[in-house]
């Protein structure tokens, strides 16, 4: 023992330098090529996943980043426009140079067809603009000069100094203003930054709302999870894996099966309010409007929910001694100081493990909302999802999606500084 | 549990309270659950109990629904049941289609998830493995990000590389991007729980075999396979009911006949609901019970092999 400790104290000696393999290396060397192999060997075995995730996970979530910030669908059909935008500076009054071009342009989308698409991007910041380019763009044709006119009299809207300011915006195919707009900011005519009108403000509220409810659940989990975890955690193991399955079965089916069967439950003529009707708790005219509204959003999430709850508690909960509890009692302390004092504390690493996950999951939960919550119950994701497919604008989308992955990031950093991803735990 | 004698009054009664909160508490896991598995036999289209079902009358019970499963979509759902009737159901009902799709991509998609999934495994959980948890962070991210995220990425990446026409040979691969896309979910969960069983695993054992004379793959197959396999089965369970069960992907990223059951659920919610979707929900229930089943005898045959195993 004690040479073991000297050894690792005293300076090799010259002797001990001199040790080499069979085939001549020194010993320092060929240890460390042994670890270089070994350390190549296992990332060799990772590797082909690592790639694979590459390219199914990581580079699309980059091609989705690249989207919320380029955006060509106007800038690539504006050569005149872009021309003048770059000659004059913001604020800049169009002159009749700057409506030559425009004519010009719209000349040349009219060719292509490719007006809808341009006048589409700019529709996203002033509703409205669609119609005005594909009209305008159909009589570009037969202007003749002073073209400022010409433009007029097909349409007065051209005159706005907001939709030249939002043309200027969109003539870079590179832009932040999805991130403005999905934070409910604008630019004005000067091109600063300000908030929209109070009657358009969505997203900002809505992202509030989902931490909000996310929080809201994450904390009913907990309220609900704590008791049966810790009675799962004090029975004898034969019960209480037993009663575990109350708890895995949930957990093992399928999302949808479980939204459905509340909506059979909470619908105003489903069983819930039926049996309040029957019991004559509820008068049959007034039954209770518990699904597609935030209530149902907040339910079915949170049996949903609730086993990513449970079992990280449990299994923080399952080795803790009971003799320490135990003692407290006997040295005069009540049952819930106790508790309060001895037992709490030991379960925090599994309220914060739980806690995490839950809400880290109910952050990004989209197939619950979309279903059975109404247009009260909407969250984040849900916006996300109708810009995909309703709007069809997708660079707000992106932008969106970006802002709610920064969230999900900053949060999963957190669980990995704070529970640590090997302790992840499933069934 | 047992209360110590000594309890008081109020200890007695609070002790009471709390297993009836608990009770209630499982009963709201698992009611629901339940509860759809009788209204499934209903035998009139409504989604609450009829006085005929409170009263077991026979008459307030059938299987309509499940008939309905099988002709929905039939081109003659109406002839005698014979063996024409039922190739009949193979060939175009709507919801047998939709099952033979899910199963293809949740086998192929687990076959992938699978293998990539344990042999990163075995490298993680090597001692020497460098960055060993940013790889981690990196290969679990797919069941933190918000699958929407990943279903918004995935429609741009797919469709600016426009897998959709890809060949092989000539052969336009089906549901090639689902497949990937549903891999990709079910790797953490092999990731999660191959680790979870190498943790406890010897690595003596693998430098016993080799100094045996074992070459690596004998190895593989013969000491570690055997060892980690519960593990494995359990993340192929968890990977396969994660294809089994995921809808958003397939909507952003599906073509228009790639139909599978969630996907059909989520359309059958959306539009109109109907008992049908109670009865399809019910074979997935059971389908459930039996797959949780599996998991509990592969952990006790784990924790056996592990009681047996030195260390």
């Amino acid at each position: 023992m004690t040479d073991a400790a000297n050894s690792l104290n005293h300076r090799p000696t010259q002797a001990e330098l001199d040790l080499t393999t069979v085939d001549g290396t020194p010993l320092k060397v060929a240890l460390a090529n042994a670890q270089k192999r070994a350390r190549q060997r296992a990332l060799f075995l990772v590797l082909p996943l690592l790639l694979f995730v590459l390219i199914t996970f990581l580079a699309p979530i980059g091609q989705m980043l690249l989207r919320s910030v380029y955006n060509p669908s106007f800038s690539d059909h504006i050569p005149n426009l872009s021309v003048w935008f770059d000659e004059n500076p913001a604020g800049t009054k169009p002159d009749e140079a700057a409506y030559e071009a425009l004519a010009l342009d719209l000349r040349s989308m009219r060719a292509d067809k490719t007006m809808g698409i341009a006048g589409t991007r700019i529709n996203y910041d002033l509703p409205g603009s669609r119609s005005l380019f594909t009209s305008t763009a159909r009589k570009a044709e037969k202007m003749e000069p002073p073209f400022q006119d010409a433009i007029l009299a097909a349409n007065k809207k051209w005159e706005d100094p907001k939709l030249w300011q939002v043309m200027r915006g969109a003539s870079s195919a590179y832009t932040a203003d999805f991130y403005l707009a999905a934070l409910d900011r604008t630019r004005d005519v000067n091109g600063d930054i300000v908030s929209v009108d109070d009657d358009r403000k969505i997203y900002a509220a809505n992202f509030l709302k989902t931490l909000f409810l996310a929080g809201l659940i994450t904390f009913c989990c907990l309220i609900l999870a704590f008791p049966v975890a810790h009675l799962l955690a004090t029975l004898p193991l034969r019960q209480s894996n037993l009663l575990m399955i109350f708890v895995l079965l949930p957990f093992w089916t399928s999302l949808l099966v479980r939204t459905t069967s509340w909506i059979v439950l909470l619908q105003s003529q489903g069983v819930v309010n039926d049996t309040l009707v029957a019991t004559g708790i509820v008068a049959d005219e007034s039954r209770i409007q518990m699904i597609y509204n935030q209530t149902g959003t907040i339910v079915a999430m949170i049996h949903i929910l609730l086993p990513f709850m449970i079992l990280p508690l449990y299994s923080v909960m399952r080795p803790i001694n009971p003799s320490y509890v135990r003692a407290a009692r006997s040295l005069g302390a009540t049952s819930w100081t106790a508790f309060r004092r001895i037992y709490l504390p030991q379960t925090i690493p599994g309220m914060g493990a739980g806690g995490l996950l839950v809400f880290i999951l109910g952050v990004g939960y989209y197939i619950t909302p979309a279903l059975v919550g109404g247009a009260s119950g909407q969250l984040i994701s849900n916006f996300i999802a109708f810009h995909m497919q309703k709007s069809l604008n997708w660079s707000l989308a992106a932008a969106l999606a970006t802002l709610l992955l920064l969230m999900v990031l900053l949060l999963y950093w957190l669980y990995d500084r704070l529970v640590g991803i090997d302790n992840l735990k499933l069934g | 549990m047992a209360l110590p004698k000594h309890a008081s009054t109020l200890e007695r009664i609070w002790h009471y309270i709390y297993l009836v909160i608990c009770g209630l508490i499982f009963l709201f896991l698992i009611a629901p659950i339940l509860i759809i598995i009788p209204l499934s036999f209903n035998a009139e289209p409504y989604f609450t109990f009829t006085q005929k079902m409170i009263s077991f009358d026979p008459e307030g019970f059938s299987t309509r629904w499940y008939d309905l499963l099988l002709t929905f979509g039939m081109s003659a759902p109406d002839v005698a049941r014979d063996g024409s009737w039922w190739a009949d159901v193979w060939q175009n009902s709507a919801w047998v289609q939709a099952a033979k799709n899910s199963v293809i991509v949740g086998v192929f998609a687990t076959i992938f998830a699978t293998v990539l999934g344990t042999i990163a495994a075995l490298g993680l959980s090597r001692p020497e493995m460098p960055y060993r948890r940013l790889i981690m962070a990196v290969l679990i991210s797919p069941m933190i990000v918000p699958i929407i995220i990943t279903a918004t990425g995935l429609f741009f990446f797919y469709s600016s590389i426009q897998i959709a026409k890809w060949e092989l040979f000539g052969w336009q691969i089906p549901y090639l991007g689902i497949i990937l896309a549903h891999a990709t979910l079910g790797i953490p969960f092999v990731i999660i729980t191959v680790t979870a069983t190498l943790v406890g695993f010897d690595h003596s054992l693998t430098r016993a075999a080799a100094s045996l004379g074992a070459n690596p793959r004998t190895t593989f197959f013969k000491v570690t396979m055997p060892l980690i396999l519960p593990g494995v089965i359990s993340g192929a369970l968890f990977a396969f009911v994660t294809s089994f069960d995921e809808v958003v992907a397939v909507l952003f990223i599906g073509a228009f006949d790639e139909q599978t059951i969630p996907r059909q659920m989520w359309n059958g919610i959306r539009e109109q609901i109907s008992p049908a979707i109670l009865s399809v929900a019910t074979i997935l229930v059971v389908i459930s019970i039996m797959l949780l089943t599996v998991l509990e005898l592969l952990r006790r045959r784990s924790e056996r092999l592990r009681g047996m195993s030195p260390g």
